[in-house]
């Protein structure tokens, strides 16, 4: 997590000591303050277990071994967090408009089902084309359906929370008659689905690992998304409109097309883990899309303090949970929910944590600036 | 980044763990035993109590727990994704299975058919008949049950029960598997009364309780006043219709406990058959079989014993029925029946045993059946 600040230290003006100290004080709050959440969270949960008689440090052994003690459990992890940094990218993007978009399973459900469509029809042609118009019919579908979340919600003045989490029963219902009836593969019978993608429109394993190439895709999308909120006159502007809109619109900023367009590429992020979910795991769309990635990735992005960089360690952190999850329910003897438990206490220490920003007087930078 | 989290992880694990170590021992960082016996694992796709496709697993599971030699290793709220490859894997490598069964229909392509491929000495069984020799690896197979006849009984304890000559049915989706179950309901009750009508209501989804309730409370206000089911937890169907004051006929496991008074019958699995029969060939060293199929004749499927709802007239014929399909060459599919557009589906004389292979594709809603299956 250091790293999020890392790029930065390029911007810094000649490395006086007490300068560097207060970008360093600056920058580490943004670390320190999650971090004890989640050990704050992690005691919280070992006291939960106490009460049910289970021994925690079985639990965080079992932790550990499951989800990041060894080669296969580390590829396990990042398997799974392949699509939520996707879906955690979904609700991160919008949200530096100041929007709360919950509806990324609908984008995922709908990017899978039109790459498998794609896939499908373009199945005889190279590889590199085949994948090319699938990730891009993902990244449409995708990006017309939280794209219309981000329209509805500048032009009609619609909730962007409600009307994301109710697109995304729509889509779902949406892929279920398309996957059920147009598209539908005949030989599949009582598990409804299109039809299998060629070898060339599958996307293989990074050699060497156990994980597919959506990882790589996946980090790559995190860094352009950072770099775009930074680096950009276009994140300026989103984060000018999330902090303000009408200073924002005084300022002349096109503040419509903005929000339009973050949701819309956000959107196409998750169409893109659609895709890679058809392409890379499942072979084909049907209701197994609907794997509740596109819920998991809020939890991820609020962890993350909506930060694209951030959202890869915590993804890691969350796949390593769910890896570690299946284990810990086999060895100890827990229901799954336990793991729902643990997720649910992160998330409210986390979201409460929030208020500590600026006051622990270590962190302000002008206490570092001032000579001692 | 990820160095960042493991170091994290590293010294929570060490500080803390590392603390109670003294106290409890070191258990864990042993190798799972793989000692004597084997390890069998179980993978479902719900919890396992919903009362419902996954509880039945698990009480077959469960059977296995007094074998000696059979490590029992299970796993609950798997998603058919890339989740149950890695369970299966974890199973394997961390658990020293050698026996998984992957209950979940969705499971198998590609999940199963991708680990099977990449572990020959581990034996996969898929629950729900997929499995083919010319395509898939034969250290995976499939093993399924004919519960449509159990249906069928419940649609005879239903003819006998039913008041208004109306009676319900809450569907999942429209595929021949959930078809034939309808169409055996009906069938059943029919052999009752032939006035009887039954209105099916899909509900597009395996789980969703709300459409669930809404669809019971439908059927009901529209006069059913017998209820059954396919979906993959039949909790709410059961307790909703129970509270309106309709019976209820069971279905995947005993629903019974909910609702004491308004419940009839129930088509069960009986899985217990099927996981000992496995078991004992694993723990013989004997090659298990690819592909086992069976109805109530075989044990794989049974029936929750008569509530008290069923009159006594009902009771006989049920028995009657059940010493029938338990003799065997008994079919609830036989012509002259129609589909409920007018076309005859099987033309007089014409008799599908249990095992006909033009029942699994069933695209159909016989005569009778108030629906449609788009």
């Amino acid at each position: 997590m250091t790293d999020i600040a890392a790029p930065a230290s390029a911007v810094l003006s000649p490395p006086r000591a007490p300068l560097a100290l207060a970008w360093l004080a600056r920058r580490a709050e943004g670390v320190v303050i999650p971090l004890g959440a989640l050990l704050a969270g992690m005691a919280l949960f070992s006291v939960f277990l106490l009460l049910l008689g289970k021994s925690p440090s079985t639990f965080l052994e079992l932790m550990w071994r499951g989800g990041f003690g060894s080669w296969f459990s580390i590829q396990n992890a990042l398997l799974r967090a392949t699509p939520l940094i996707f879906a955690a990218l979904c609700v991160a993007l919008p949200a530096r408009l100041g929007l709360t978009v919950i509806g990324g399973e609908g984008a995922i459900v709908l990017g899978g089902v039109a790459a498998a469509a794609f896939g499908h029809w373009l199945g005889n042609a190279p590889s590199v084309i085949v994948l090319a118009a699938m990730a891009a019919a993902g990244m449409v579908a995708g990006g017309l359906w939280i794209g219309a979340v981000g329209a509805l919600r500048h032009y009609r003045a619609v909730n962007e929370t409600i009307s994301s989490l109710l697109m995304a029963y729509i889509a779902i219902a949406l892929m279920n008659h398309l996957v059920e009836g147009p598209l539908r593969d005949p030989a599949s019978l009582n598990k409804p689905s299109t039809h299998p993608l060629t070898e060339a429109a599958r996307v293989g394993p990074i050699p060497g690992m156990d994980v597919h190439w959506g990882l790589v895709v996946a980090l790559l999308a995190c860094v352009a998304c950072w770099l775009l909120i930074e680096k950009t006159r276009w994140g300026f502007a989103a984060r000018v409109a999330g902090g303000n809109v009408r200073a924002a619109q005084i300022q002349g900023l096109a503040v419509g097309p903005l929000i339009v367009g973050f949701c819309a590429l956000s959107g196409a992020l998750a169409g893109l883990a659609g895709m890679f979910e058809v392409a890379a795991v499942q072979g084909s769309a049907n209701a197994s899309l609907a794997a509740g990635y596109g819920y998991a990735g809020i939890l991820v992005a609020f962890l993350a303090r909506q930060n694209p960089l951030g959202v890869v360690p915590v993804a890691f952190l969350l796949g390593g949970i769910a890896a570690a999850g299946g284990l810990i329910q086999r060895r100890m003897g827990l229901p799954d929910a336990t793991i729902l438990v643990l997720q649910g206490m992160l998330f409210i220490v986390v979201l409460m944590s929030e208020t500590l920003y600026g006051r622990f007087k270590c962190f302000d930078p002008d206490r570092w600036k001032r000579a001692p | 980044m990820t160095d960042a989290s493991i170091s994290r992880r590293r010294l929570l694990q060490s500080s803390v763990a590392g603390a109670a170590l003294g106290v409890i021992g070191a258990p864990f960082t042993a190798r799972p035993a793989r000692a004597a016996g084997a390890t069998v694992g179980f993978i479902y796709v719900g919890p396992k109590d919903d009362f419902g496709y996954n509880q039945a697993h698990a009480e077959g599971a469960n059977a296995l727990r007094g074998i000696e030699g059979i490590q029992l290793v299970e796993e609950e709220n798997v998603p058919e994704s890339v989740d149950v490859q890695k369970t299966m894997e974890s199973m394997v490598n961390l658990d020293g299975a050698s026996l998984i069964f992957p209950t979940s229909f969705g499971y198998f392509d590609p999940h199963v058919i991708a680990v099977a491929k990449k572990f020959p000495d581990v034996q996969f069984r898929h629950c729900g008949g997929l499995w083919d020799k010319a395509k898939h690896p034969m250290n995976a197979g499939s093993y399924f049950g004919y519960i449509n006849f159990g249906q069928y009984l419940n649609g005879v304890a239903a003819g006998h029960a039913t008041k208004s000559k109306k009676i319900g049915f809450v569907a999942a989706k429209p595929i021949p598997q959930v078809l034939l179950n309808v169409n055996a309901f009906l069938l059943g009750a029919r052999s009752v009364d032939p006035s009887i009508t039954c209105q099916v209501i899909f509900t597009g989804e395996w789980s969703l309780a709300v459409k669930e309730a809404e669809a019971t409370n439908a059927l009901i206000d529209q006069g059913a006043d017998v209820i059954t089911c396919h979906v993959d937890g039949p909790k709410v169907v059961t307790q909703t219709a129970a509270g309106r004051g309709a019976f209820v006929c069971g279905y995947h496991a005993s629903q019974a406990p909910l609702a004491p008074e308004k419940y009839l019958t129930g088509a069960e699995w009986n899985w217990a058959t099927v996981y000992t029969m496995y078991a004992k060939h694993l723990l013989a060293g004997e090659p298990l079989p690819n592909f086992t199929r069976g109805g109530i004749a075989d044990g794989f499927v049974k029936m929750s014993p008569l509530g008290p709802g069923v009159p006594d007239a009902g009771r006989k014929q049920f028995e009657a029925t059940l010493d029938e399909i338990k003799k065997g060459g008994f079919s609830v599919f036989k012509g002259p029946l129609k589909d409920n557009k007018g076309n005859e589906v099987a033309a007089a004389g014409k008799a599908f045993p249990e095992t006909a292979i033009e029942l699994e594709s069933m695209n159909y809603l016989v005569d009778g059946v108030r629906g449609s299956t788009s």
